[in-house]
């Protein structure tokens, strides 16, 4: 593995050990000195061209947790502004000696055009492309998910998979690449996923994806189901109208009291509610759902840290001698 | 972990189980001298044969002195991420390190390996210790010692050393983390260099 640029093409055996490592790396955040060397002498860029708190406030924990050198680079107020490419501002990170780019970009693919050319030889990690993928969300969404399944099953969760895991992500698919990253993931790991939305916000060939598809949040309740992922309504992605009102929406697709109540009454007392955040409470989720002790929301951003030093030292701590082209052909 | 070797290598064995067996119940006594019985005794194996061993001489160390719960003074400490030739081999994934409950600070600990060589890995052990906690002081048992050392470091429980020649490889197997043709085995053999 030299670049993680999406869970599409990520094989089990890549995944597992992406969540194992990750497991290690989430005992050093209850030492007493939650730091390890691994990566000392290694520069870690953050390239945001899209605003992001979390992700990248976990990025850079997560590299300066392993010692990393981090360089916070946001398109606001750079360069870009003035309208430097993305191949010229690469190439400046590359002189600069970057050995990893972790990047947002508002286009999808931006982060597969990087790690395709040879503008930098760094290691590209995408943390978000358009409305495309967003592979460490979903890693640590299925790292959280595993350490509630295998805790369920009374297993250790390393080495495990989510085989028979029912899952349904509700919500805002079209503009989603959290979904899409989870769909293809969970498929790999083997659970089973239903999206649950409006048919106003399913993409188009919704069909073909590896995942069954419903149009009723109360059905699929019924049906049983071990975790719940609510989707951010992206407003700032909404260039017409999704939905008659965001009253509507909430009532039909939202995670409210009711169904809070109604988790209880099916007798699903082991389900989870995830949600990647930021939050609209009141809208995709109430704030009692929210703030119930089946939401997993500040687990999730716990997670973050280790599945991203995870990402970082399986990248990054590999041989650096060896010449980038064997690199490739072992990807 | 099972070794395939594709071609008959030639190979000698230099400690059968007995051996190994005797070699523990020894340090095990001399662990327990050193340290004048088994007050704040603990030991930490180091991944992957150096945590088997550390378990084997709990319990030897238990059954000389029944105030010790064998269990309780094991632990297993990770040196992944604090090696110095990181960056000059393939990735490594992490193993976990695991303190007994008393934790480490003001305790005598004891680094257990099962073959001391280069001085690396005990290297890198140190380092990790220091970030987990504060020993009162640190000592270390490791089954084979084959010489050939890059630093300045040294074993205060040696089960038996082993002149070698660095074209020479010594494996250790143990039945906990080995077995061969579906066998479990616990031996050291010493197989000649290419």
């Amino acid at each position: 593995m030299k670049h993680l640029l999406s869970t599409e093409g990520l094989s089990l055996s890549n995944a597992v050990r992406i969540l194992d490592t990750a497991e290690e790396m989430a005992a050093v955040g209850d030492r007493e000195v939650k730091k390890l060397p691994a990566l000392r002498g290694r520069t870690v860029v953050n390239l945001f061209f899209e605003d992001s708190t979390r992700t990248r406030i976990s990025f850079e924990a997560a590299a300066k947790r392993l010692s990393a050198d981090v360089i916070n680079f946001a398109a606001k107020g750079s360069s870009v502004s003035k309208g430097e490419s993305l191949k010229d501002t690469a190439q400046t990170l590359s002189a600069m000696g970057a050995d990893a780019v972790v990047i947002r970009h508002w286009a999808s693919g931006a982060p597969h055009r990087l790690a395709a050319t040879d503008w930098i030889d760094a290691a590209v990690i995408n943390a978000g492309d358009g409305t495309h993928e967003h592979p460490t969300q979903a890693l640590l969404d299925a790292f959280t998910m595993r350490r509630h399944w295998t805790k369920l099953a009374g297993l250790p969760s390393s080495g495990a998979d989510l085989k028979g895991m029912r899952v349904a992500i509700a919500g805002d698919v079209l503009h989603s690449r959290v979904a899409r990253s989870n769909v293809w993931l969970l498929r790999t790991l083997g659970a089973e996923v239903t999206l649950v939305a409006p048919p106003t916000l399913l993409p188009i060939g919704v069909e073909q994806w590896p995942c069954s598809v419903s149009y009723n949040m109360d059905e699929t309740l019924e049906k049983g189901v071990d975790a719940v992922m609510m989707l951010r309504v992206q407003g700032e992605r909404m260039n017409a109208s999704y939905f008659p009102s965001t009253r509507e929406y909430s009532r039909r697709w939202g995670f409210d009291d009711n169904r809070l109540r109604a988790l209880d009454r099916l007798g699903l007392k082991d389900t989870i509610i995830m949600h990647p955040g930021p939050m609209n409470r009141g809208l995709e989720i109430s704030a009692a759902a929210a703030d119930s002790p089946r939401s997993t929301v500040l687990a999730q951003v716990r997670n973050g840290v280790s599945v991203r030093m995870a990402a970082l030292y399986l990248l990054l701590s590999g041989d650096t001698r060896e010449p980038a082209a064997t690199l490739k052909e072992s990807n | 972990m099972t070794h395939v070797t594709q071609a008959p290598v030639p190979a000698r064995v230099v400690l059968n189980h007995a051996d190994i067996d005797r070699a523990l119940t020894r340090i095990a006594h001399e662990i327990l001298e050193a340290n004048k019985g088994s007050k704040d005794l603990v030991l930490l194996g180091i991944p992957r044969r150096g945590y088997p061993l550390a378990v084997r001489l709990a319990q030897k160390i238990a059954a000389a002195d029944p105030a010790v719960d064998a269990a309780a003074i094991v632990g297993q400490l990770d040196v992944t991420m604090f090696r110095d030739d990181l960056s000059h081999q393939p990735t490594r994934p992490p193993h976990r390190t695991q303190l007994p409950l008393s934790g480490i600070d003001n305790k005598v600990v004891v680094l257990i390996d099962d073959v001391l060589y280069s001085g690396r890995t005990i290297r890198a052990a140190l380092d990790a210790i220091v970030d987990l906690g504060r020993p009162r002081i640190v000592r270390l048992a490791v089954l084979i010692d084959r010489g050939h050392r890059e630093l300045p470091i040294r074993a205060d429980h040696v089960g038996k050393n082993l002149p070698t020649s660095s074209a020479e490889k010594v494996r250790v197997r143990l039945e906990e983390t080995d077995v061969i043709d579906g066998q479990a085995v616990n031996e050291v053999v010493i197989e000649a260099g290419a």
